[in-house]
């Protein structure tokens, strides 16, 4: 019982991982795969705060009186990630948006279609 | 106790999202679930103590992010996914399946969630958090972690960020060449 | 757009609102969570409000994206530039503390000079990649 308590979090965000991951392989819509590949994202972050943790542990803010902290770091390099995650996912919809403007369409089966009917 | 019981239900919130996501086929509700999702993540980093991580997501995915792919769905006038039933769920589903059960066979090696003495905890995070004051006088170590002692890390992600913004504006930045203009500059190019 | 009464009377009172707390959040975030990622987009969220209720052309004419392509290189020039200023005053790159008379001194100003370039250029990216694909839509 103590060792699922302690590995809930890791197991949950693995399966968010791969929900993440099952969107990207098995959808054909463009938006839809970038959203996937979204929480793939979120998810490593939620691993990376996981990991951070402390049980019983305050806000990295050093305050008196408060002995024990969570982890800075991956904060530190979650933070940087989270707004680089939003610019790749802004170019990433960019390309989307130019894809329906040359193609079409935004589906896979219908852009690969197109290239072969070249 | 109260912090695990929160963090078990945002947990579950969060996989129910994910799976509702995966299911729906209509892109805006799929958007919005989306915005949830972030929401949520946002709730569970304040849960495990990462408040400016929790901040930022909060401002980011929730914000940012949805407007923008709201944006996306406005522009390609795609409202619903399609299903065109060529694609076998078997073959992806399986390699998920494998793929999770390696990793979840990985995890059981893993310390236990919290742990004061896992290794993650005893390397560089007891120096940064005894030397922040003294070094810097900043209270908040991730302010001083950020800019000072890894500030040659953040100016890489500023540069990053910068760059994908120059490289939106030569994607979608300028004035939009319609497809017949094109045609007639090349009917032009012929004669 | 011209009924969304509501709207525009809310959101008239929340900009402020929004860019006081912007401004908040990237000057204090040595001492509360925060700091110059957190505060260049909710700076931006502002600009992208204003823009949602009144119409991209009134956003804008208050930060033209001339101006937003500045700023935008201005941030990351900011923050390297500190870098070099660290260098001719005897210390290594982005090392703060040789900026002042005291190392505390240099670090803390070293630290706030940095957290605003990466706020500027922060809110400039965003703004640009908002307005690039509003500005898409348009005829």
């Amino acid at each position: 019982m103590d060792f699922i308590f302690s590995h809930y979090n890791y197991w949950i965000t693995i399966f968010l991982m791969m929900v993440g991951f099952y969107i990207v392989i098995s959808r054909g819509n463009l938006i839809k795969k970038i959203i996937g590949l979204n929480i793939f994202q979120v998810s490593a972050f939620l691993l990376y705060i996981s990991i951070g943790a402390v049980q019983g542990g305050a806000a990295p803010i050093i305050t008196e009186g408060v002995e024990l902290y969570s982890n800075p770091l991956p904060h530190v390099l979650i933070l940087t990630a989270i707004v680089v995650g939003v610019a790749t996912t802004a170019l990433a919809l960019a390309l989307v948006v130019r894809i329906k403007e040359s193609y079409g369409t935004i589906e896979e089966d219908e852009i690969h279609e197109h290239d072969h009917s070249l | 106790m109260i912090d695990i019981v929160i963090n078990i239900v945002l947990l579950a919130f969060l996989a129910i999202t994910a799976i509702a996501i995966v299911r729906m086929t209509n892109l805006f509700a799929i958007i919005m679930l989306f915005g949830i999702f972030s929401f949520l993540s946002a709730g569970l980093f304040v849960v495990m103590d990462a408040v400016d991580v929790a901040f930022t997501e909060a401002a980011v995915g929730a914000g940012i992010s949805t407007v923008l792919m709201i944006a996306t769905i406005a522009l390609t006038k795609v409202q619903k996914e399609k299903h065109t039933g060529k694609h076998r769920p078997w073959l992806p589903l399986a390699v998920v399946i494998i793929t999770g059960a390696t990793l979840v066979y990985g995890t059981l090696d893993i310390p236990a969630f919290g742990d004061p003495e896992a290794p993650a905890q005893k390397h560089v995070a007891p120096y940064y958090i005894k030397q922040s004051i003294p070094d810097t006088g900043v209270p908040n170590v991730v302010t001083a972690v950020l800019a000072s002692y890894r500030g040659f890390d953040t100016l890489g992600e500023v540069v990053v960020v910068f760059t994908a913004g120059i490289a939106v504006l030569l994607l979608i930045g300028g004035k939009r060449t319609k497809q017949s203009a094109i045609k007639k500059e090349r009917e032009k190019d012929d004669t | 757009m011209t009924h969304n009464l509501i709207l525009r009377v809310i959101s008239k009172f929340l900009i402020p609102l929004i860019i006081l707390f912007a401004l908040y959040v990237q000057f204090h975030g040595d001492f509360g969570p925060g700091g110059g990622f957190q505060a260049g987009v909710i700076f931006s969220s502002s600009i992208i409000l204003y823009a949602l209720v009144f119409g991209l052309d009134a956003a804008e004419k208050i930060i033209p994206t001339a101006i937003l392509r500045i700023l935008a290189s201005l941030g990351a020039l900011i923050y390297a530039s500190v870098g070099i200023a660290s260098i001719f005053s005897g210390g290594n790159y982005l090392n703060y503390s040789v900026l002042a008379d005291t190392p505390v001194a240099g670090q803390h100003l070293g630290i706030l000079l940095v957290e605003l370039g990466v706020g500027i250029t922060v809110s400039a990216v965003m703004l640009i990649i908002f307005f690039s694909f509003v500005g898409r839509s348009r005829p």
